[in-house]
């Protein structure tokens, strides 16, 4: 099939990695990735970023499909189960929900900034020359490394699952299609008068 | 009688990502207002490339059995 711009987007995935290591703040960036599937959900009632636009998921379709770093062995059941797609959102949320509240407490001046990303919520990687202290409020970099280490983990989680199953396992676990499908799930659920799903469409 | 292959999704696992749509060669699979895939079964070859590719295991082709006469307005 005919290659459009958006088949491309996993360019941006390795570009956003890219820009943070030189300057951390590009991390805001990131919430590209974060309210746009959103958009799509809320509005428009479709999954259109996870099924076209996510670079990451492009990515790992790359690396793990094309480039053929998966073993593309069958994926356990339980990673999409339901019971395991909720939980995993509820740690997500609430690890960004912690991120937020350190951003608050950096921001209300009880905590300092530490220029420094955390791996896994555990490994605390030193990044300080990606930041000059004092560019910008001490709370707008603290976000960064906390929104950098949010989607450093979860890229590299994906990129575990890549290796040990089929190229997009991350997809059939991911936070933000979970959401995103649970939103699409309420909307239909609301709107009776859609029609049922046909062959053609 | 001869047998026939088509993708079948299971809707309760699929988590709608759209992997399946762009493995498709023929552009029979989409995905059904974000919540699952839908397979168009006439233009379903039943290559398999959808399950391959699918992280939830919701996909599986099926085969079965069908008159010769029906075959033909199937395939």
């Amino acid at each position: 099939m005919r290659k459009r711009w958006y088949d491309y987007l996993w360019i941006w995935s390795i570009l956003f990695f890219a820009l943070g290591f030189f300057n951390i703040l590009f991390a805001w960036l990131g919430l590209i990735d974060f309210l746009v599937p959103l958009l799509f959900a809320i509005i428009g009632g479709n999954k259109m970023f996870c099924n076209r636009y996510c670079g990451r998921g492009q990515l790992f379709s790359v690396l793990g499909g094309t480039l053929k770093f998966s073993r593309n062995k069958k994926v356990p059941g339980w990673l999409s189960s339901k019971w395991f797609r909720y939980g995993f959102l509820a740690f997500f949320l609430a690890m960004f929900g912690n991120m937020l509240f350190q951003t608050w407490l950096v921001a209300r001046g009880a905590n300092s900034l530490t220029e420094a990303i955390q791996l896994f919520w555990t490994l605390k990687l030193p990044w300080d020359w990606a930041y000059t202290a004092g560019m910008v409020p001490d709370w707008v970099a603290k976000f960064s490394f906390g929104f950098y280490s949010l989607m450093l983990t979860s890229t590299l989680i994906g990129l575990i699952v890549m290796a040990l199953y089929k190229p997009r396992t991350w997809c059939a676990f991911c936070p933000m299609g979970t959401m995103t499908q649970g939103i699409c799930k309420i909307k239909r659920d609301k709107d009776e008068s859609a029609p049922l799903p046909t062959a053609h469409e | 009688m001869r047998i026939i292959k088509k993708g079948k999704v299971d809707k309760s696992r699929c988590v709608a990502c759209g992997a399946c749509v762009k493995a498709c060669p023929i552009g029979a699979v989409t995905v059904w207002k974000g919540r699952h895939a839908v397979i168009d079964e006439n233009l379903c070859i039943g290559c398999g490339k959808c399950e391959n590719v699918c992280p939830a295991g919701s996909i599986e082709i099926v085969a079965r059995e069908v008159r010769q006469s029906d075959a033909q307005t199937l395939v």
